[in-house]
């Protein structure tokens, strides 16, 4: 007997979701909704809510939470630019960036670890803590750094260049979901993420080695947030302190209307990639529309309710 | 023939307290050795120590002659003792295949090797001779009695030699206990030491093949089975008689308080009449998921009631939860830990949870209150104050029952009153329900621990498939005919 696994009707429903958003607003956009163009923008516009998401996903499939993401992704960007203002090399940048932010989850890994703080509370330090270091580096004013090739990888794709389909940074988002899909379901890490997540005690009895792979979660989660800040500083070719507020809020949302449970063991990186799409396609849908930003603040926040009622409404019937 | 795992002299102190006493312990391959005592006797806090839990203060173990010295539960699984608990070591949301190998998955630069995985899974399961379960469905969508055997099947793959079950079958359905102790004689046969704990007398005259009694922390003895009977094993293990057990003092049932007719909830129970009089204990009998539980919830207002009549004294009709403890109707949950008690809050929180009064609390007030329930029902703790979650679950459970009487309900409804208690303490249960009884209350028992109904009650329905039979007088009844129409044979 082979039974269909819950997370198939899941991802059935968010892909049907996705498609009703995306139709409902090509009807009242019919000109510039449905275009090549406005998928490349949304593209572009989910690659960085993706990102940091797919590093979040880990964390709650975990059971913990990571609310220090935004603040890393604008350390990060504040990292690039600094490297980059003092003319090194903008791979040494980028390299720098990412690095930035695994080691400001491997700070987050070790203190949830070691001290035995819950990670929400050690992550709401850590984001006041990772803020004031970036702004403190930064001066309080924003880094400008000399022009070069990190600024186009979220750049509108040239004449010369619609080969590529896609800017090299939404490719990377997708390459890297991939290998988090199935690092998540075919490593021992993965696995051993998820029994943590779904028993911490079970996991630990069978000789998981709980700390290292949580301290690894986190440091992952880290690190993506330091790709977004990438991704962030690419786009505003400037390191400032201030960007990504309540990104880690989005993500959180991402992949919860992606399936996870707060609680735990439960997720898939599919998921969490259509949350974030569905997310990016109702703002940009609303603002095209003409709705007001308020608007959209409580249509948002009416779907990340409504996703999680019908998800936990369905689990009830499927049992 | 020597024992493989020897535990010599073992002792152990908490603060003041002895807790084990110089007990010694040994049990060879391909042996099924119980191991008997009361909540508090010392029990666990053996198991504990084999299992690397906690250090012995005094004592040697060793295990095939090599000495054993477990830092942690880990390191103890590695050399090869794996533990059961009731609370299985399960992570629900991983597959079958993911569980059983859990900490010990063969990967090649970290990526499981997902056909080696299955098949060692299926060679484990195969030798407990459960080959047809699907190894891709995540553990929480199957019932206990899988998850209790994927975790058995972990120790065999893990190569464990000592396999420690820890009451088993105590929430287990009769069909699956039957599964279950294939199981075990398998793990015997293959060579195993198992060693079994247990309160049900028929279980262990089923599987063991020697017994070792603990009392207070102190060694009882250990002897074989053969020709041991239930007298002397009780007898060993409380130091007094087995007739003693089940009190059952004269009762005269007056007037029908609960009245259902043709009750009818969404999954179960589909048809339930019964009349329940005052001063009288009406048992329901029946397998898990034959509908018992649903029909006290559908009853208590916590699932929603499909069709049928209840009339509970002179209330009509369905009610919230809320309505029935108004109208003095209580129930005991089965899940003790997750909905019949808050662990974390005090005795007397939990006590006075559904008499608060309306606006302030007077926390002098609940705790004397609680005091007199305490002494009482002879509740052993530190005091009112002191966090439920600490107590023994004889004890806790004695709390529960504590609440609806503080409560002063006229019906109680018990479900599974003695669930993972242990022997002494399921007395002190009897005896409060007869009690009760005594006392003009209405008492509605569902057990799956028939020798249990049988003892305590007045009259059995048994239930089956959501139907409830007919009650009958306990005189008219015996096991054998009450498990007959359980399973409808």
């Amino acid at each position: 007997m082979k039974r269909v696994p819950r997370s198939v009707f899941n991802l059935v429903g968010l892909v049907v979701a996705l498609v009703v958003i995306f139709v409902v607003f090509s009807v009242l956009q019919p000109k510039s909704f449905p275009t090549v163009s406005n998928l490349e923008t949304l593209a572009r516009q989910s690659a960085i809510v993706a990102l940091v998401s797919l590093g979040m996903t880990y964390v709650i499939v975990n059971a913990g939470i990571d609310l220090s993401v935004g603040s890393t992704a604008a350390f990060s960007g504040v990292a690039i630019a600094w490297i980059l203002q003092r003319h090194y090399s903008p791979a040494l940048a980028l390299l720098g960036g990412v690095l930035a932010g695994a080691i400001a989850g491997l700070l987050n890994g070790l203190l949830i670890t070691r001290l035995k703080v819950g990670p929400f509370i050690v992550t709401l330090g850590t984001m006041l803590i990772i803020r004031g270091v970036a702004t403190g580096v930064a001066h309080e004013q924003t880094i400008n750094p000399p022009d070069s090739w990190l600024n186009n990888l979220l750049a509108v794709l040239g004449p010369d260049e619609k080969w590529k389909l896609l800017p090299i940074g939404v490719w990377l988002t997708i390459v890297l979901a991939v290998l988090a899909a199935l690092s998540l379901r075919y490593t021992r890490f993965g696995r051993h993420v998820i029994a943590i997540g779904s028993n911490e005690h079970a996991a630990r009895l069978c000789g998981v080695p709980v700390e290292r792979v949580t301290m690894l979660v986190y440091v992952i989660s880290g690190a993506f947030a330091g790709l977004a800040g990438l991704m962030l500083f690419s786009r505003l070719t400037v390191g400032d302190p201030t960007v990504a507020n309540g990104l880690e809020l989005d993500a959180i949302a991402a992949v919860v209307i992606g399936g996870a449970s707060l609680t735990g063991g439960e997720g898939s990186i599919l998921g969490t990639i259509l949350g974030a799409l569905i997310m990016a396609t109702l703002r940009a849908g609303a603002s095209q529309v003409g709705l007001d930003n308020w608007v959209q603040q409580i249509v948002t926040g009416v779907i990340i309710v409504l996703a999680v009622a019908l998800d936990k409404l369905r689990k009830k019937q499927i049992g | 023939m020597t024992d493989f795992l020897q535990m010599r002299g073992i002792g152990k102190r908490f603060g003041a307290t002895i807790a084990l006493n110089c007990v010694d312990l040994g049990v060879a391959e391909g042996e099924v050795h119980a191991l008997v005592g009361e909540n508090g006797s010392g029990k666990s806090t053996l198991m504990r120590i084999l299992a690397g839990a906690i250090r012995a203060d005094d004592g040697t173990m060793t295990l095939g002659g090599e000495p054993y010295n477990p830092k942690n539960p880990a390191d103890g699984r590695k050399a090869g003792v794996a533990m059961i608990h009731q609370e299985l070591s399960i992570a629900g949301h991983l597959p079958i295949v993911d569980n059983v190998l859990l900490g010990m998955e063969e990967a090649r630069f970290g990526i499981i090797k997902r056909t080696e995985a299955k098949r060692r899974v299926k060679a484990a399961l195969a030798r407990l001779g459960q080959e047809d379960l699907d190894l891709e469905v995540p553990a929480q969508q199957f019932p206990l009695a899988v998850r209790q055997l994927i975790e058995i099947a972990r120790a065999v793959a893990v190569g464990s030699r000592v396999v420690v079950l820890d009451e088993p079958t105590s929430s287990l359905t009769e069909a699956d206990v039957q599964q279950l102790f294939d199981v075990v004689k398998k793990l015997r046969s293959d060579g195993h030491a198992v060693l079994y704990i247990s309160h049900f007398l028929d279980e262990l005259h089923e599987l063991a093949d020697r017994m070792t009694v603990l009392r207070d922390g102190q060694l009882v003895g250990t002897r074989s089975m053969d020709g041991v009977t239930d007298e002397t094993i009780v007898t060993m293990m409380v130091g007094r008689g087995i007739e003693e057990m089940y009190p059952r003092s004269v009762r005269h049932p007056s007037e029908v308080v609960l009245d259902v007719k043709s009750l009818a909830g969404y999954t179960r129970p589909d048809d339930a009449s019964f009349s329940l009089y005052r001063g009288e204990v009406l048992g329901i009998a029946g397998l898990n998921g034959s509908g018992r539980s649903e029909l006290l919830r559908t009853l208590f207002g916590l699932d929603p009631i499909k069709s049928g009549d209840v009339q509970l004294g002179v209330y009509q009709g369905p009610a919230s939860p809320a309505r029935r403890w108004a109208e003095g109707m209580g129930l005991l949950s089965e899940n003790r830990k997750e909905e019949g008690l808050a662990l974390n809050l005090s005795i007397a929180d939990n006590i006075t949870f559904t008499t608060l009064p309306r606006g302030v609390v007077n926390p002098a007030r609940i705790n004397q209150s609680s005091q007199t329930w305490i002494e009482r029902l002879g509740i052993r703790c530190q005091g009112p104050e002191q966090r439920v979650g600490d107590l023994s679950g004889g004890n806790q459970q004695k709390v529960a029952i504590a609440r609806m009487l503080h409560h002063g309900v006229d019906v109680l409804m018990l479900d599974e009153p003695t669930r993972g208690i242990d022997v002494g303490s399921k007395e002190g249960i009897y005896r409060l329900i007869d009690e009760a009884a005594l006392s003009g209350k209405a008492i509605l028992m569902v057990s799956s621990y028939l020798p249990e109904l049988l003892g305590t009650c007045d009259r059995i329905a048994v239930m089956r498939k959501g139907v409830l039979g007919k009650p009958r007088r306990v005189e008219e009844v015996d096991q054998e005919s009450l498990m007959h129409e359980a399973v409808g044979a």
